[in-house]
């Protein structure tokens, strides 16, 4: 019998429209009108890609007329709303940027395009990507389509939560500090950090600099593989992209002899949580897994070190929003300081400004060289460190988060305790190394069924890797479907 | 103002010059050329210098290679690899809020600046840095406006040691640095345009103390300007030290029409620019390729090539130093001499018929305009003495105007210089006018010009001055 088209796996439909059995339109159009059933209670979509239709008749008339379709023909992507399009607005979920047109796309999107995907719709975020539970967007959160009541995770929520929800065959989000891969585990999809400088951020409205990746979501390892592979590679736009080539991975036969370590002294692990991965890691071992547990001594200090970067460079790239030349502009300004200060006060919100009050102040006189200067050289140390650890396992295993997904409006009120659920993911962010969220079940909790992720890290490059050990993981750890909106 | 010992005035210059690139530092975005005043505002733009969301900096390397050169031509220390860092300050014409510029790793440190003959000014460091746009203020409509044009146009910032110490001194620095972008083909240097722009840096304190409290002239543009500004800071502070008064460290203008310094900013406003390395940007790398191309290509420095000039050609050192006023004059003159080798006429030919002719037709020296070959033929007529001085002048309009120079030599050209001809000549004159005779000799030595002018008058001027002169001398002489 088959199945709603939006329920199949991204390289299915694909293949689907290739092959001819489906038209690209069909498939845009089946989408569209799940979103727009749906869409309601999860709160995903910000606007609509006014092309989406033009793209999928051209890839159409494209098979007809007998011409080479790409990988990606014809599937539909949700693209986090800090991506810039040039066919709807990009508002970073910001009051700032309501209304903005860029005049170039970016780069993720020409590739993506070029391989023959459909960009449908922008995803709702975390303003600038500075959040974790998608709460701190201008026009409201998105929720977990496990379970309203529960947060997607963010920044990259809206992604998540369409792409679990089946709005789209996948979608783009960014990560920061684990803004991928963190709801990407909420929402029980697959998420993947690139290697910093695999993707090209040329199009991405910059939160912080040194520490962020474009990265796909998807619901299976495949399907990841497939956009990942469409978008990585260097682009002269971004200088900060390596030159190195995609290198084949052969696919592990089995998982006998593979090494992999278990990070060890997480403080503040969920019991739930904790008694999940242990599972987990059982039956990697079963299979054959080495497992090897790792301590990092400077753990605890990442944290700290990630968000005196991460706000610094915050405070620096979001300078530029003054409403002068583009955005949010305060009405009749007495000078240039009213101006400035009303946009800016108008335009961001609260968690946006305690980030850019926070980074001004480690980058100020006097205070550089505690704060800023400091963090970059645990920075350094966490970077030495893990590339010993990598010489004896081919991936570093842990939660992705030490919590599950809390309730809407849980930490509204305590900024720090948000902040506290980074901490695993953002060691990978100021390594720069690669990292993968794969489901690997649901919690049990009694009312709600919570998806859990299990966050694989590697060394540099290794992508390829890390999504076929998720793939092994996958098929150890089968999740049943997300059923929202299931008839 | 001399000071009155034991006082010195210690004065530093930091010089901001546009680089010749095509387009900006950071982006492709086409540079205007010319004058920016004749363009329309913010029609050289791009997402990049307009710090749209989501676009990034990437380098040029022709800025890096300009920057070199200027660098390695200077005698600095240039640096295989130097880091990018963004300056933070809030205004206007600083679209992304921050500069990207160089803090604690420049592309140069080091290095001398030759003013005149055993004079040079040591310099601290160049770095590379990226132009804010402008802001124009309008105070009768009461609003500012914003020109983008500019931002993000490509510029070394070029620091000198504290080590002049008087006006004079930092304007002949000034000058002489002006010179070497120039000749060196870094930037075109048009002070007008705001390609080159100095702030001096000026404090008071007496011999063998520690520096003094410096105040900062900035927007100061023409050479003139800066050394009636550094003459009229130098007073200022010397009256404030005099009475006992503090010297505050301040950012000053230079006010034109009122003839001082007047304060812009003060240090209770002075930026903390919260420098941190550029994280969109790789080092900025000099491969050991393109530090043999540019120390390969590096022309002989003006101060150089004027000293050659004297040593091997003989040369005076005004006309030395004239003559290096620009590579092309230089090289001008050197054209010439490949083809006659006759320095000292040429020099001063060069530098006075053919610049003053030229001047007064409002043409430029060029090959095309006058080729050196041309020149050099024109030059040995006169020195074969087929051409008298006058007749070569009106040979060089000749030219000029495009006609062949040997044709119209053997129309109008040849000085009567056989001597036979010239003794008839003024034989005759001598027999023709007795009174004249008799009146130079009873000593009238006026009316030897006489004879001279009426000679010429019946060769049409082609007489051999020299020549008719010793026949006309000796033929009078005779008759005494």
């Amino acid at each position: 019998m088959p199945k709603e088209l939006c329920f199949y796996s991204l390289g299915t439909q694909s293949e689907m429209v290739r092959r001819g059995d489906i038209s690209a339109r069909e498939l845009t159009h089946a989408h569209l009108e799940r979103l727009q059933t749906h869409d309601g209670a999860l709160h995903t979509s910000l606007a609509l890609c006014e092309q989406a239709l033009e793209i999928a008749d051209s890839i159409d008339n494209q098979r007809h007329l007998g011409e080479a379709l790409g990988p990606l023909a014809g599937v539909p992507l949700a693209i986090k709303d800090n991506i810039v399009t040039q066919d709807s607005p990009t508002t970073a979920g910001s009051r700032m940027l309501h209304g903005f047109r860029g005049p170039y796309e970016a780069t993720v999107l020409t590739r993506l395009k070029s391989a023959g995907a459909i960009p449908l719709f922008k995803a709702n975020l975390d303003a600038f990507g500075m959040g974790s539970d998608t709460s701190r967007s201008y026009v409201g959160p998105s929720f977990n389509p496990w379970s309203l009541a529960h947060v997607p995770g963010g920044s990259s929520g809206g992604s998540a939560a369409a792409v679990a929800a089946h709005f789209a065959a996948g979608a783009l989000g960014s990560d920061t500090g684990g803004s991928i891969r963190q709801p990407a585990s909420f929402c029980g999809v697959v998420g993947l950090k690139p290697t910093y400088g695999r993707v090209s951020r040329w199009g991405l409205v910059a939160y912080a600099s040194s520490l962020e990746q474009i990265g796909p979501l998807a619901r299976t390892t495949s399907d990841a593989r497939l956009l990942f592979e469409a978008m990585a590679g260097s682009d002269p736009r971004d200088s900060t992209t390596l030159a190195q080539a995609l290198s084949p991975f052969a696919p592990r036969d089995s998982l006998k002899g593979v090494r992999l370590g278990v990070l060890q002294g997480i403080e503040g692990l969920d019991k739930e949580v904790e008694q999940h991965l242990s599972k987990v890691y059982s039956t990697l071992e079963s299979e054959g897994a080495v497992l090897v547990p790792v301590s990092l001594p400077h753990l605890e200090h990442a944290l700290s070190a990630y968000y005196l970067i991460a706000t610094a460079e915050a405070s620096s790239n979001l300078g530029r929003y003054d409403g002068l030349r583009f955005g949010h502009r305060a009405e009749n300004p007495k000078d240039l300081s009213d101006l400035y200060e009303r946009s800016r006060s108008e335009g961001f919100g609260e968690e946006v400004k305690r980030r850019i009050l926070l980074g001004t102040f480690a980058l100020s006189s006097g205070y550089y060289d505690a704060y800023y200067e400091r963090a970059a050289k645990v920075r350094t140390l966490l970077i030495q460190q893990l590339a010993t650890v990598f010489q004896t396992c081919e991936a570093l295993l842990s939660p992705v988060a030490p919590v599950l997904p809390w309730l809407h409006g849980q930490h509204h009120r305590d900024p720090l305790a948000t902040y506290l659920t980074d901490k695993l993911t953002v060691l990978a962010n100021l390594s720069g190394l690669p990292a993968l969220s794969v489901p690997c079940g649901l919690s049990s909790q009694q009312t709600h069924s919570l998806p859990i992720g299990l966050h694989l890290m590697g060394p540099a490059l290794s992508e390829l890797s890390l999504l076929d050990l998720g793939h092994w993981v996958e098929r150890l750890f089968p999740s049943p479907a997300c059923p929202f909106g299931r008839s | 103002m001399v000071l009155p010992e034991p006082w010195e005035v210690v004065i530093g210059l930091e010089v901001h010059v546009q680089l010749k690139t095509r387009t900006k530092l950071f982006s492709d975005c086409p540079v205007s050329g010319g004058s920016s005043a004749d363009l329309l505002p913010n029609t050289f733009t791009d997402p990049i210098s307009l710090g749209l969301p989501g676009t990034l900096p990437t380098p040029n390397a022709e800025a890096i290679r300009l920057a070199t050169r200027l660098g390695l031509a200077l005698g600095c220390e240039v640096a295989p690899l130097s880091w990018m860092a963004r300056k933070h300050y809030f205004y206007a014409d600083l679209p992304k809020g921050y500069q990207i510029s160089q803090h604690h790793h420049p592309i140069c440190r080091g290095g001398a600046v030759p003013v005149s003959p055993g004079v040079e000014v040591a310099l601290t460091r160049i770095h590379l840095e990226e132009d804010a746009g402008k802001t124009v203020h309008d105070a009768r409509r009461g609003e500012s406006q914003v020109d983008l044009n500019r931002a993000g146009v490509a510029l070394v910032e070029i620091v000198s040691e504290p080590v002049m110490h008087s006006a004079d001194e930092a304007v002949a620095y000034l000058k002489a640095l002006h010179q070497l972008v120039i000749w060196l083909g870094i930037s075109d240097g048009d002070m007008e345009a705001g390609n080159f722009r100095c702030d001096a840096n000026v404090s008071l304190r007496r011999k063998g103390e520690a520096l003094g409290t410096r105040t900062e002239i900035k927007n100061v543009n023409s050479f003139r300007f800066v050394g009636l500004a550094i003459h009229a800071e130098i007073q200022r502070q010397f009256s404030l030290l005099s009475q006992g008064l503090p010297v505050i460290q301040e950012t000053r203008g230079w006010d034109e029409t009122k003839g001082v310094t007047r304060s812009l900013r003060s240090k209770e406003d002075a930026h903390d620019y919260r420098f941190f390395p550029e994280p969109d940007l790789c080092p900025i790398a000099v491969s050991d390729d393109l530090f043999a191309q540019e120390r390969t290509t590096l022309p002989e420095l003006p101060l150089t090539r004027s000293q050659r000039f004297q040593s091997d050609w003989g040369l005076a050192s005004t006309e030395a130093l004239s003559l290096t006023d620009s590579r092309e004059r230089a090289d001008y003159f050197e054209a010439v001499l490949s083809y006659l080798n006759e320095p000292k006429l040429i020099a001063s030919w060069l530098l006075n018929e053919v610049l003053g002719t030229l001047a007064k037709l409002n043409l430029t020296l060029s090959n095309d305009v006058l080729a050196p070959d041309t020149l050099a033929k024109l030059l040995t007529y006169l020195k074969a003495g087929k051409l008298s001085g006058r007749l070569a002048k009106e040979g060089l309009q000749v030219v000029l105007r495009g006609e062949d120079l040997d044709d119209w030599v053997v129309r109008h050209g040849g000085q009567v210089s056989d001597s036979a001809q010239l003794t008839a000549i003024a034989s005759s004159l001598i027999e023709q006018f007795p009174n004249q005779v008799a009146e130079y000799l009873s000593g009238k030595e006026k009316l030897f010009g006489f004879f001279v002018g009426q000679a010429m008058k019946l060769t049409q001027g082609k007489a051999n001055p020299e020549e008719l002169n010793r026949i006309l001398r000796a033929l009078l002489e005779a008759r005494r």
